[in-house]
């Protein structure tokens, strides 16, 4: 068993009479990624801002690596470590090129180093053809690509990554989460804040669900779906959906009935039954499908909206 | 286990990291050097044409130590410590907030292994090389123009850095502080214009009100006028070490108290 490459014991963090980080502990092993979910406001920005040393934790330990701990070992920590936040901080007056080299200077790396490895970097994030654009002149994804090229530079074992997909259409999305395989298969370790829960379950091979600064489930993806979740969801919508609560015929054959908007969820282990008895309504629409992350988030964290998250 | 925080009015911890956040500055500056140049060196010599040569035929000399001096000198050497003092404000408001909060440079850059201290090190002494490098083209116009020959103008450009550090480290507190460009409006109508009259750079102080005048007298402006004009008049200053020291101790405390507050608001 190898040790643990970030270890975070009964992390708390308060802000005056509110507790927004309670009592979490998580670790992540070598060679894995592991994704933090949950809604906003739930604590994930702030226990990464800790594990960064940004801010200091009313109690608690954080350790990296063989006994570095953070903030006393903050700089010899970060040496180590890559971090794409959650907002862009890209230099709008450098070029591609120039950006990675002014960050690699942060590090003190030998400048012929850095000029070493910046066409590698730039290719990775395929952007080799824009070395000498500034970020203006990059779209959503590019940046994001050259802001996880930037983290690289000092060539980290453990990355950090906040919303690294958020605000990226589809085909820019599916270029980063193809970097980041990448990045999984040459060993390196992550940690993934996100919302998406396609890219969770992509990337991910265990889940840290936290709301309310609390951890309420973790575990791999498919594992935690099979303990909370029933296998299947039948979801039934279109006019007069929301009148198939009052059926307790129909009730009675899924093990759990949800509503939300117009759109009536079935959760069932046998779905056959059920199908069979929604025939009766022929006018409404019914989707068959496999339970799901989403499915999981939205019963473990309630389908109500995070407002000022 | 409870823990606290160390405070933020704790030791400064700084570490030659501050460079490489320096160079970045710097390379940005090279792409702009030449029209900030003409920015910056263009408002004082209109000052200087103005006053001087405008207003000085009209006032005639001065005397400053007993000695007389002409308007033109009189106002040449007061103005190039005003204009150290302006490029290093401006540099550690305006650019400063921009990279801090606007693009949020400084955040990125505390991801790498570089302290908050070091960034504020950087910043403010990034602001003290504007200072100079404005200080120094104005310098040089200066002798083109045959102002002043002073051997002792050699001294005068280590001093005017020195001023540009005291105001930079001034200037940081309010960056610190602000939450958009409108706050530093208060800082230059409340402190730095008031300063500007009150420092003997338009007018001797002699001129002011004898209670106005005490306590202009430890106005940092006044020590950098004070140690600058001697020397552009090829004299050493009189009381050149409590001037020195009066620099010194505004630079100094206003470092720490640019840093507590620098932390606390990161902290935040």
């Amino acid at each position: 068993m190898q040790k643990p490459l970030l270890s975070v014991e009964h992390l708390c963090k308060r802000y005056g009479s509110n507790t927004v980080v309670d009592d979490l502990s998580f670790h992540i092993d070598p060679g894995e990624c592991l994704g933090v979910i949950g809604p906003n406001g739930a604590g994930k920005t702030t226990t990464l801002r800790m594990c960064l040393g940004l801010i200091g934790p009313d109690a608690g330990a954080i350790r990296y690596f063989e006994g570095l701990a953070m903030p006393h070992d903050a700089l010899a920590i970060k040496a180590r470590l890559g971090v794409v936040a959650q907002m862009d901080t890209l230099d709008p007056d450098f070029t591609a090129a120039e950006n990675l080299l002014v960050f690699g200077r942060y590090f003190g790396l030998p400048e012929h180093t850095i000029r070493e490895r910046i066409p590698r970097l730039l290719d990775f994030a395929a952007l080799g053809h824009k070395r000498d654009a500034k970020p203006s002149e990059l779209s959503g994804g590019m940046k994001r690509r050259l802001s996880l090229a930037r983290a690289l530079v000092n060539e980290p074992g453990l990355l950090l990554l906040d919303e690294p997909t958020t605000g990226l259409d589809p085909q820019a999305r599916h270029l980063m989460w193809e970097r980041l395989q990448l990045l999984l298969q040459q060993g390196k370790s992550i940690l993934l804040t996100t919302h998406f829960m396609d890219e969770a379950e992509r990337l991910c091979g265990r889940l840290l669900v936290i709301d309310h600064g609390r951890k309420i489930a973790e575990g791999r993806p498919r594992d935690l779906i099979a303990q909370h979740l029933e296998p299947d969801v039948v979801e039934v919508y279109g006019q007069g959906a929301t009148g198939l609560m009052g059926q307790t015929a129909l009730q009675a054959l899924a093990s759990r009935t949800e509503v939300s908007g117009e759109t009536v969820f079935f959760y069932t282990r046998d779905s056959g039954p059920l199908l069979a008895a929604l025939q009766a309504w022929p006018q409404l629409r019914v989707l068959h499908r496999p339970a799901n992350l989403e499915d999981l988030f939205l019963k473990l964290t309630g389908r109500q909206i995070r407002e000022g998250g | 286990m409870q823990r606290t925080e160390p405070s933020v009015w704790s030791w400064p911890r700084l570490s030659m990291r501050w460079w490489p956040v320096f160079r970045r500055n710097l390379l940005v500056w090279q792409k702009l050097a030449i029209p900030s140049l003409v920015g910056n060196i263009a408002e004082p010599l209109m000052w200087l044409v103005a006053f001087g040569y405008g207003l000085g035929a009209l006032v005639g000399p001065l005397t400053v130590d007993g000695q007389p001096v002409s308007y033109l000198l009189f106002i040449a050497s007061g103005s190039i410590c005003m204009s150290a003092m302006n490029a290093a404000t401006f540099e550690a408001l305006y650019s400063a907030f921009s990279r801090m909060h606007v693009q949020k440079t400084w955040d990125g850059i505390l991801n790498a292994p570089v302290r908050l201290d070091d960034v504020v090190m950087a910043e403010m002494l990034w602001a003290a090389f504007k200072a100079l490098f404005t200080v120094t083209a104005i310098l040089g116009v200066m002798l083109v123009l045959g102002i002043s020959h002073s051997p002792k103008l050699l001294v005068a450009w280590p001093v005017l850095l020195g001023v540009g550090i005291t105001f930079s480290c001034m200037a940081l507190i309010f960056n610190a502080l602000a939450k958009g460009y409108d706050f530093f409006t208060y800082y230059f109508t409340l402190f730095l214009t008031p300063m500007m009259f009150l420092s003997g750079i338009f007018f001797p102080r002699e001129q002011l009100p004898p209670l106005v005048q005490a306590a202009a007298s430890w106005l940092p402006l006044t020590a950098a006028v004070e140690l600058v004009r001697p020397l552009f008049m090829d004299r050493w200053p009189e009381q050149g070490l409590r001037h020195g020291l009066v620099l010194l101790a505004f630079a100094v405390v206003s470092f720490w108290v640019a840093l507590a507050l620098t932390r606390k608001r990161f902290r935040g």
